[in-house]
């Protein structure tokens, strides 16, 4: 069997199983479309949690993050996993008492305003919709390499079984097949990774082989890579980060998590406060399981890589251009992996041209610039071809990296289509709307995003790793500090958290706006993004939790200056601060 | 409810922040900013500060929620605002 066939054979039989699910699951209220009727086990609910939080950034991009920087980009394994103690301990418990369906309507009530709901909602949107196009293009990305279409015909392919599966299903139909597509990611991360593992130290645990002894060498693994990567100019792979801003960015990743809508609203589908507690803990299991795994694929894809580029070590001659593996011809025709031969040798230099202190050997070794250029996305999906593994396991990354874009995607299309629905139609524009018309109005609103995600993914604005910074800053800034102080001070009024909200979006837009230009348009930033012209050196991707404060500082001392909230609402913040009495609160 | 709800109150505040001092330190602390003091202990083929940042720090997560959640449970239970 050829490996398309199976490529199609692996991706066919995982989406049938998704679709299964959802059909089975089918929400007949708004309860069981919003919720899941709050009837799902933590474990399972843990499971969903993390396949819904486990996005294509997850998957496909963090282990390349980490191969290309080592060390300084670990920020991205603590900053994800970080957010879900802030999530359990600050939020998820209080938030499944107050037991409402979206977020909005938590800010709205807490802060008996309805512009503060309003303010909460518009955030709500332009976070989940950043984020929907980032899944929708990394699905078409997938679909594309291995179903060998064209990349709009992926896209197109994955917003259709999107489609079939949340409008159909809602949070009930999501959830259990979100179950399913954790348990095919995580199969699919890890399979090629104990491989990798065994070939290159002998552990089959890839998050203990990253620290054993590399085979071949004898020397440590992590100093092995130190040496090789050294040897053609790159930083060392251990070597120290710049620790200002690794600090601000892991808090702003950590904070954003924690104020994600799509993540948040998981913890209302709980039976109980104390599964919300669980839920969180079991939640951060599963995501950890990829993420203690990811390191160990970035180091030793990266040692990999090297051994294929300089098959004698770095010392020797490089491979030449007509030798290269089958991998680097299929990834070339995506343009992902690029070749130019610099010097006219037929052979591959790759090398770091850009360090001013290797300039010497590489002219002494007759080399003229680095000649190949990889995109670290396509590290993890070119993993098993690159470590020659058989083809099944290609076909099973194929169906995880969609596995994990779609999950995520249904999550977010469902924090949209609730917030549409329940929090401007139903709670603002017509109250009187009945339960079926409201189904329908989510469903509606949810058709409605997708359409909005294809067509914004088919012509992609090209900045998605800015916008991701903006989704996670805004989250830091706007979202979460609201929730925090409306569950732990009962002083801070309306006006407080609206101009709170406010200040934090505004103030993390124009610093971002500032160096990545306007609404992201090209050209338009009105200072070069460079590290010198930052404010007290703080890069834009960091600066949520600068955000985060701002908004704190704003909401304290306009509550302090105002009136303290009315007795029903210090009542209500007095209630949800307490377990008992949360299932009377579901039956509303 | 057996006593002042203001304790059950206090009582999770005091174990929130403990809890986040523990969460600052292992990934703030020996993951970034303590690291270069950490250099010195060697762990397979780097430092210890290199661990925590990639690895130790979720470990100490996971451990952090759970304790959190069982601690929540019983304290809820003992001043008698648990679920029924």
């Amino acid at each position: 069997m050829d490996q398309y066939t199976l490529n199609l054979l692996i991706v066919g039989a995982s989406f049938a199983l998704y679709v299964g699910i959802a059909i089975w699951a089918r929400a007949g209220t708004t309860a069981e479309f919003y919720a899941a009727n709050r009837g799902v086990n933590p474990v399972m609910n843990g499971m969903a949690t993390a396949a819904d939080w486990m996005s294509a950034a997850s998957f496909i991009s963090m282990a390349g993050l980490i191969a290309g920087v080592g060390y300084a980009n670990s920020t991205y394994l603590m900053g994800w996993t970080g957010g879900y103690v802030l999530l359990a301990l600050l939020l998820a418990p209080y938030l499944r008492k107050f037991g409402k369906y979206t977020v909005p309507q938590f800010i709205g009530d807490r802060f008996y305003s309805q512009t503060a709901r309003l303010v909460a909602v518009v955030c709500l949107i332009i976070i989940s919709v950043t984020y929907v196009i980032g899944q929708m293009t990394g699905a078409g990305v997938a679909f594309s390499r291995f179903l060998e279409v064209n990349v709009s015909t992926g896209l197109w392919i994955a917003s259709a079984v999107v489609f079939v599966y949340a409008v159909l299903g809602g949070m009930k139909g999501i959830t259990y097949t979100q179950v399913a597509q954790y348990i095919v990611l995580i199969i699919a991360y890890t399979i090629p990774a104990v491989f990798i593992s065994l070939q290159l130290t002998g552990n089959a645990i890839p998050p203990l082989g990253l620290f054993s002894t590399h085979t071949e060498s004898s020397l440590p693994l992590l100093q092995k890579l130190d040496q090789v990567v050294t040897d053609l100019g790159f930083t060392a792979y251990t070597a120290q980060g710049d620790m200002l801003n690794m600090t601000l960015f892991t808090l702003s990743l950590m904070i954003g998590t924690a104020g994600l809508p799509h993540v948040i609203i998981r913890f209302f589908t709980v039976p109980k406060v104390a599964d919300a507690r669980w839920s969180a803990g079991w939640a951060l299991v599963f995501i950890a399981l990829l993420y203690l795994v990811a390191p160990a694929v970035g180091a030793m894809a990266r040692l990999n890589i090297i051994d294929t580029i300089f098959p004698n070590g770095p010392q020797e001659q490089a491979v030449e251009y007509e030798q290269r593996p089958d991998w680097m011809r299929n990834w070339e025709t995506t343009g992902l992996l690029k070749f130019e031969d610099k010097n006219g040798d037929g052979r591959i230099q790759y090398y770091n041209d850009k360090a001013a202190g290797f300039t010497e050997t590489a002219t002494q070794r007759g080399w003229s610039g680095n000649e190949l250029e990889i995109n670290n996305d396509i590290l993890v999906l070119a993993n098993p071809e690159i470590a020659q593994l058989p083809g099944w396991v290609i076909g099973l990354i194929a169906a995880g990296g969609l596995a994990a874009a779609l999950s995520t995607a249904a999550g977010l299309l469902l924090a949209i289509s609730s917030a549409i629905s329940h929090d401007l139609i139903k709670d603002y524009l017509k109250p009187d709307i009945s339960e079926k018309g409201e189904l329908m109005a989510a469903r509606i609103a949810m058709a409605g995003a997708i359409l909005v995600a294809t067509l914004l993914g088919l012509n992609p604005p090209g900045f998605a790793a800015q916008t991701v910074a903006l989704a996670f800053g805004l989250a830091a800034a706007s979202i979460f500090p609201v929730l925090m102080m409306g569950i732990f001070s009962k002083r801070i009024n309306s006006t407080g958290a609206t101009l709170g909200m406010l200040v934090g979006l505004i103030a993390t837009c124009v610093y971002l706006f500032t160096y990545l230009g306007w609404f992201f348009i090209p050209g338009t930033n009105m200072l070069e993004n460079v590290p010198a012209n930052h404010l007290f050196g703080i890069s834009p991707a960091a600066f949520g939790p600068i955000g985060a404060l701002l908004n704190f500082g704003t909401a304290y001392v306009v509550s302090m200056m105002t009136q303290a909230p009315p007795q029903h609402v210090q009542d209500l913040v007095e209630s949800i601060r307490v377990p008992r009495g949360a299932g009377a609160a579901t039956h509303h | 409810m057996s006593d002042k709800p203001n304790d059950y109150w206090s009582a999770n505040i005091r174990v929130i922040t403990i809890c986040l001092v523990i969460w600052a330190v292992v990934s703030y602390g020996f993951g970034i900013l303590l690291r270069p003091i950490l250099s010195g202990i060697p762990i397979g083929g780097t430092d210890l500060g290199f661990w925590f940042a990639q690895q130790g720090s979720i470990i100490v997560f996971i451990a952090l929620i759970f304790y959190y959640a069982v601690y929540m449970n019983r304290l809820d239970r003992e001043h008698g605002v648990d679920e029924q």
